[in-house]
């Protein structure tokens, strides 16, 4: 007998279970790991709401500004009514306007203004200024994965007890300078706040959403296969819930026969003859550039769960991702050229936690003659294959398979480190293995 | 690496000889350094052969251990390096200048000012390559935690005097060597490729020899082929004519020479040991003696090459003029060295051997403000570390075509004038991104406005901004360059009209740069004592780091 999978029920029942541990559990800390798009955003929000309502006042700690606001939005958008103090820098423009519609949300650029606020949210860097003040007895740490173990030192001061949440396939925090020589000890600054937390207190309950909302059907076994191998997760959907259709029919080109096979599957991958180039490979560029052009052209639409009806496919739901900076201000530039100035395009560090519908990829390996650590990484690759909700189209040279063959991993082993399963050389050849399934020659 | 430091490499390629990557020099160089070429016993983890040391490049000491696993043998070569080294050290503890330091009053808490001492010059230690700096650190670890006797009369091998302070300072200098753009310990191979792009990779760049003979090549000789022959040429025995910069020795010299000299010592000790009479003794005391002078020959016929190149790698950096901001840098070394120097003064135990959390993470963020303040200087120092970061897109050069001045909204209004800038360059500008040129030594920031359509399409002066978007990311850049606007947001003094000078004029040349100039301290963590449970709470107590000391749990396979 084969129980059906309800991933409603699912979901909510590891939630229940995290707020019970939250709310009524005895340890210091609560961690949760969420795969991509499994809700962390509104299990934060729900958190926070229940705590507050619990009449127990919090602090909600996030790494970058644009996390911090859109946690206030999400506040306020639940309960207008809640008060909620937004802790912010005093540099120009420390936060996005919209905030200044709320009415009940207090913005100072101190601490102290903002006593008594039931919930007050800030990022990490903000907090490690703030001193002398009595200490929150609940915090919620978000994105606790991407957050440094320098940076949980700074403000652990600042609360009793917290829960951490946060996507361990994403990319790990990483440092400027070298930091082997702390390799192996449990509080390693470079490390992540988990591992230290966890190293510390290892009896600490640690959680798990189990359904993935964001990525469609087609996407949820691959990245879940590819990247959390030990801690599966489902998607929401099924198969038929999401399409993905366009209005103009294929001109046989590259680009738009790999759009269909990716409107088909979930998954395209569009590949250029095999060559070594700069990291802005001009031909990678291009191609990129012209799926992007061509799916706005063909009159795409979405269908999904979320409406009755399909919603266009406009340049706010696609996004570019690459692996450094200078190719993504190169696709900029040629999206200008063809005139298509208004699609997200950037790196897998921005990206990260981000939705769209459609995501076009610029493999991080594409034309490269080395594969390097900061190439192989995981959580790269886990990023850029998992911001979609309809599908993925990668932008890759041929021969990644054989360059990985010449590459494997050869990063010293540090004793006292946890080896992190899977390598990035393993992940990256499960996903080529797949994607070779939807493969589009270029001018073929 | 950089498209430029790629473009360098391929250039030195085509030309056989390295090209300049800076037109500064970068580092602080002392004028009296004290140079360390170390060599150190294959499969013997810290036993030192020899070494030579010393300031004077005519007349370097030489330093030998004729049987490296004797351990009484190594204590007297530390004690010899401690007599060479510690004087040195000293010699610059004594002299200092009155300076200001901000402490906080434990009293009131406020942060006020101190008056302290800070040594005037500060002694620099140079060792030929990377490996050399690891084995620093090695003696370090090895010397500072050893007793003498005067320290514990119970200990059981004592240290000879001086020897873990010798180990505590090799420490401090080790650890500063990891400092980004710190000078007090320099590894030759690396401030030489700092300056000068090979033809070959940075992995080869490490052969001191063959780094010379890319920049450096003889006459007739093009740098590919003399690296070549510096990195594989053996004579008639076999020998290496380049040894290698250590402290590894080639295994030709091990196994051929180094090998039958230290077992014909060992034989002669032996014999003297079991010598019956006076005369016998004297016998054998000369062959020990000649033993003994055999392996010292040996040693300093694999280093002194290795010294001469150190000194010949200085020369070739001395003629670089020093940045301006190496010398700034330099006080930065000044103020390490003395506060070592008060701490051992002040009677402090060494070093621990491990980092607690709270000095890790500081060390941590200290390292990543002293790496992002060295990139920014060093491109502010020198116009062809400048030209990479523009090759990068992240800075650009230009003409100032266009002032015209705004004002801030608001009551007090203050000037925002909009500066027009023509560039080749194409910079990564991204929306209202900061950007900043040095005024007078500090940096002046100015907001991105927008892309100034070339043909003049009738934009309002002025009328750039939030309103019209202002942003034309494409298309800007013709044959004339790109026309940046930007909005000039300070260091233009307190009053309604802009300071004289403080506003570029039409015609200026101007650099702005993507990334700032100076680093913010960041955020003030908890003392240790005070660590948080988080990271295992205060250092010392047992439960902190329990994995550190407890041996692992006997698993099912340890019992097989």
């Amino acid at each position: 007998m084969t129980t059906v999978f309800d991933p409603g029920a699912e979901a909510a029942r590891a939630t229940d279970a995290i707020l019970c541990d939250t709310l009524h559990g005895t340890h210091r800390g609560v961690v949760v790991d969420s795969p991509p798009g499994a809700g962390k955003s509104t299990l934060v929000v729900r958190a926070a709401l229940e705590l507050a309502d619990a009449g127990r006042p919090l602090m909600v700690i996030a790494q970058t500004n644009a996390q911090v606001d859109d946690l206030v939005l999400r506040l306020a958008e639940k309960n207008p009514e809640l008060p909620v103090g937004r802790l912010h820098s005093s540099d120009a423009d420390p936060y996005d306007k919209a905030l200044d519609d709320l009415p009940n949300v207090r913005k100072s650029a101190k601490a102290g203004d903002l006593a008594g606020l039931d919930v007050v949210i800030s990022t990490a860097a903000k907090w490690a200024h703030v001193k002398g003040v009595e200490p929150w007895r609940h915090a919620i740490v978000d994105e606790a994965y991407q957050m440094r173990s320098d940076a949980l030192l700074a403000v652990a001061g600042l609360f009793e007890r917290a829960l951490f949440v946060g996507d361990p396939g994403q990319l790990d925090p990483f440092a400027i300078v070298g930091s082997e020589q702390w390799a192996g000890l449990s509080y390693d600054p470079s490390a992540s706040a988990v591992t230290t937390l966890l190293a510390h207190n290892p009896e600490l309950p640690q959680h798990r959403l189990p359904v993935s909302w964001r990525l469609p059907a087609s996407a949820a076994p691959l990245v879940s296969d590819a990247f959390y191998p030990f801690t599966p997760f489902r998607s929401g959907t099924g198969h038929g819930d999401r399409r993905l259709t366009f209005a103009v029919a294929s001109d046989g080109s590259g680009p738009d026969r790999v759009i269909d096979e990716a409107a088909e599957s979930g998954w395209g991958l569009l590949e250029l003859p095999a060559r070594h180039t700069p990291r802005t490979d001009p031909e990678a560029i291009r191609a990129l550039a012209q799926v992007v052009r061509r799916l706005l052209d063909r009159g795409g639409a979405a269908t999904s769960e979320r409406a009755p009806d399909p919603a266009p496919l406009t340049a706010d739901r696609i996004a570019v991702g690459t692996a450094h900076r200078d190719q993504a201000a190169a696709v900029r530039s040629a999206l200008a050229e063809l005139g298509v100035p208004e699609v997200t395009v950037d790196t897998a560090n921005r990206l990260q936690g981000r939705e769209y519908d459609v995501t076009v990829v610029l493999h991080p390996l594409s034309g490269r003659p080395d594969a390097t650590a900061f190439h192989l990484e995981t959580g790269r690759l886990c990023v850029l294959a998992s911001r979609h909700r309809h599908a993925c189209i990668v932008v890759c040279r041929a021969g990644v398979t054989d360059l990985l063959d010449d590459h494997p991993s050869t990063e010293p082993v540090q004793l006292g480190v946890t080896v992190k399963f899977p390598d990035g050389w393993e992940a990256n050849h499960a996903v080529l293995s797949h994607l070779s399934e939807h493969r589009v020659a270029w001018g073929s | 690496m950089s498209l430029i430091t790629t473009l360098a490499r391929l250039e030195a390629v085509d030309t056989g000889r390295a090209q300049p990557l800076a037109t500064v020099r970068h580092r602080h160089l002392s004028d009296r350094p004290l140079v360390f070429v170390p060599l150190t016993t294959a499969g013997e983890a810290g036993a030192p052969l020899g070494a030579l040391v010393g300031t004077d490049r005519d007349a370097p000491r030489l330093l030998v251990v004729p049987q490296p696993r004797d351990r009484d043998l190594r204590f007297a070569f530390l004690a010899e390096l401690a007599d060479v080294v510690l004087p040195y050290i000293d010699s610059y503890a004594e002299d200092v200048e009155a300076a200001e330091r901000n402490e906080t009053d434990p009293e009131t808490g406020k942060r006020v000012k101190v008056e302290v001492e800070l040594c005037a010059d500060a002694p620099q230690l140079i060792v030929p390559s990377r490996a050399g700096i690891d084995f620093v650190r090695l003696l370090g670890r090895s010397m500072r935690f050893r007793r003498t006797a005067e320290q514990d009369p119970e200990t059981p091998h004592p240290a000879p005097p001086r020897v873990p302070l010798l180990g505590r300072w090799l420490t401090h200098y080790g650890e500063r060597a990891r400092v980004p753009g710190s000078s007090l310990l320099l590894a030759l191979t690396d401030v030489l490729s700092r300056h000068w792009a090979t033809g070959q990779s940075s992995l080869e760049d490490q052969h001191l020899g063959a780094l010379l003979a890319w920049i450096d090549p003889p006459d007739d000789e093009s740098g590919a082929e003399a690296a070549l022959r510096a990195e594989l040429q053996r004579d008639a025995k076999g020998q290496l004519v380049c040894p290698p910069a250590g402290p590894a020795t080639d295994p030709a010299f091990d196994n051929k020479l180094l090998a039958p000299a230290i077992e014909r010592y060992d034989r002669a000790r032996t014999a003297l040991a079991a010598a019956e009479d006076g005369i016998e003794a004297d016998d054998r005391l000369g062959e020990l003696t000649a033993a003994e002078r055999q392996i010292r020959d040996l040693v300093a016929s694999r280093t002194r090459p290795t010294w001469d190149a150190v000194w010949r790698g200085l020369d070739l950096l001395r003629a670089l003029p020093e940045g301006a901001h190496a010398t700034d840098r330099w006080t930065r070394d000044r103020w390490s060295f003395t506060g070592h120097r008060d701490r051992v003064l002040a009677g402090e135990p060494p070093q621990p051997r491990r980092d607690d959390a709270v000095t890790a993470a500081n060390k941590l963020a200290t390292r990543e403000r002293e790496q992002a303040r060295l990139e920014a200087q060093e491109a502010l120092d020198d116009p062809l570390v400048m030209a990479g970061r523009r090759l990068a897109g992240e800075a650009f050069a230009g003409e100032v075509t266009d002032v015209v001045m705004a004002y801030s909204e608001g009551k007090r209004p203050s000037p925002r004038p909009l500066v027009t800038v023509r560039t080749d360059d194409r910079p990564h500008l991204g929306e209202r991104a900061k950007v900043y040129r040095s005024l007078g030594g500090k940096p002046q920031a100015a907001e991105f406005v927008g892309y100034e359509g070339n043909g003049g399409n009738g934009e309002e002066q002025g009328g750039y901004g939030e309103e019209h978007g202002g942003y034309q990311s494409g298309g800007a850049l013709d044959d004339n360059g790109a026309l940046v606007v930007l909005r000039v947001v300070d260091k233009m003094g307190r009053g309604k009209e802009p300071e004289t000078g403080s506003v570029p004029e039409k015609g200026d040349l101007v650099c702005f740069t993507l990334f700032e100039h100076e680093q913010r301290g960041g955020a003030k963590l908890p003392d240790p004592e005070e660590t948080p449970w988080t990271h295992g709470g205060p250092p010392g107590e047992t439960e902190a780091t329990p994995q550190l000391h407890a041996p692992d749990a006997v698993t099912e396979e340890d019992v097989l």
